[in-house]
């Protein structure tokens, strides 16, 4: 697994995307930091960027190197090693390549500006954190779905349409939910569907924890009640670690199976 | 060494492998024939546990390869289309498979043969089809294996370097191995094979040697020999 992660990681840190990617937020944390002046401001809209963001290209990004590297998934195939290494391997190497363009995209300019000087280094390195596992999330599922459909095109379909899914749709199934149903009591409603997307958990953690929930009225009072406490923190903490094994176990199931 | 026994295999409805067994068990050449979609690659991917059958069982020496993954350090595979992650280098992809392996392996001798020193330090996405077809076959041979599944081996080559591949084949051959190999191209078969398995909707339609063939079919050549199977 280590020399299968070891190769494709090399790979993929070589690749063209990579270094946009690296460039875009470098370019985003700059650009924000030094026209906003302002640590906790730059770290509300980044919040707003990255929730979206990190789980679009992981989909994009696994889902392409999957197909791309077919015919070498082969050739690793026919190699003495068990099936799950192989994919657990190229899935580490996807993920940490786009979690360290990230970190390192990010980190550089919040460096540059005085970051470890400032009060809100938790709230950054929280926001890394649950960019991290966005990450690492999304682009589990969609080498599910590259395993699922030998079609690139279905499959490509597949992907972007999960990733609208959970960073669009589900949103506002929920608030038209929360409509048609506003003469009952929607609070414990509201807190479990927040949980059943990986994106809304991340975002709610974050706000949070920048204590800006007052914003979210009368739920954001409640949701503080409960992610406030240790259990509250504990269990998003808990589902975000599910959100990443869920697609990993699915994945590992998927390969064992699957003719090549 | 290599006992399939009623190896069944569909994809959807299409019933692509219905009953084929089949024993090898001498070093040879084994040619697979067979026309498109026959299920030659499927059978010899069967082989190396890279498609599960839907019935009957595989075994090398004598153990069943279902669930195992050890058999394969002793089988050494040539992938029909040759595609490498594009931002490793020849050597990198070289180090990586024999680091992968764990095995004692010799690719120098096969680099200079294949005169493919210059592009070692060269990304494998920049290289061509014929040049990346023999990086392949260095990884391939580079290993001692007791067998060797050569799938259309000659795609994208040169003239030079097909005599060089005849050449190495013959070379492992002299040594006791088996070699699978399956081609559209009958000249290179008729040279090269000592037995010929024929593939035909699902069923070893054939399996013996070349003279057999043409003897059975009452024609001088394979290229006829296989045309008269196919349309009587």
């Amino acid at each position: 697994m280590i020399k299968i992660f070891k190769y494709s990681f090399s790979d993929l840190m070589r690749s063209r995307w990579s270094f946009i990617y690296l460039a875009f937020y470098l370019l985003l944390g700059f650009v924000l930091l030094f026209l906003n002046n302002d640590l906790s401001k730059g770290i509300i809209t980044l919040m707003n960027v990255i929730v979206v963001l990190t789980p679009m290209i992981g989909t994009i990004f696994g889902i392409m190197y999957f197909y791309n590297s077919r015919e070498f998934t082969e050739l690793l195939l026919a190699q003495p090693i068990k099936r799950s290494e192989i994919f657990l391997g190229q899935f580490l190497g996807i993920s940490i390549s786009l979690a360290l363009s990230l970190i390192i995209g990010l980190g550089v300019p919040f460096l540059a500006y005085g970051l470890f000087k400032s009060s809100e280094i938790l709230n950054f390195i929280l926001l890394l954190i649950s960019g991290t596992f966005l990450t690492f999330t999304f682009v589990g599922l969609a080498i599910c779905i590259a395993l699922f459909n030998s079609n690139k095109i279905k499959g490509f379909g597949y992907a972007i349409l999960m990733w609208l899914f959970f960073a669009v749709i589900y949103d506002g199934l929920i608030l038209l939910g929360m409509m048609v149903f506003e003469d009952y009591p929607l609070d414990n409603f509201a807190l479990i569907a927040s949980f059943l997307n990986p994106i809304d958990l991340s975002r709610i953690m974050i706000l949070l924890k920048l204590d800006i929930s007052a914003l979210l009225g009368y739920t954001g009072a409640l949701f503080q009640r409960f992610f406030g406490t240790g259990m509250g923190l504990m269990a998003s903490w808990i589902m975000l670690l599910l959100w990443t094994a869920i697609p990993l176990i699915l994945m590992i199931r998927k390969a064992k199976k699957k003719n090549f | 060494m290599i006992r399939a026994q009623h190896i069944q295999k569909s994809f959807g409805k299409l019933q692509v492998l219905e009953n084929i067994s089949l024993e090898i068990n001498q070093g040879g050449i084994v040619a697979i024939l067979g026309p498109n979609g026959s299920g030659k690659t499927t059978f010899l991917k069967i082989l190396l546990g890279m498609v599960l059958p839907d019935g009957g069982e595989m075994f090398y020496q004598n153990q069943n390869i279902a669930h195992s993954h050890t058999y394969r350090k002793f089988i050494g595979y040539l992938p029909q289309i040759a595609r490498f992650p594009d931002n490793l280098t020849v050597a990198e992809m070289i180090k990586m498979i024999i680091d992968i392996r764990n095995e004692p392996a010799n690719p120098d001798r096969l680099i200079q043969l294949f005169g493919l020193e210059k592009f070692m330090d060269k990304k494998l996405g920049n290289l061509s089809g014929g040049t990346r077809q023999k990086v392949n076959i260095v990884l391939t041979f580079m290993f001692d294996t007791p067998v060797i599944v050569l799938d259309e081996p000659t795609a994208g080559l040169d003239p030079v370097s097909l005599i060089k591949l005849k050449e190495l084949i013959f070379e492992e051959k002299k040594k006791g191995k088996i070699i699978l190999i399956t081609s559209h191209i009958m000249s290179l078969v008729e040279e090269l094979a000592d037995e010929v398995v024929f593939l035909l909707e699902g069923n070893i339609y054939f399996q013996g040697s070349v003279t057999d063939l043409k003897s059975k079919t009452k024609t001088e050549d394979l290229e006829h020999a296989i045309a008269s199977i196919l349309e009587p």
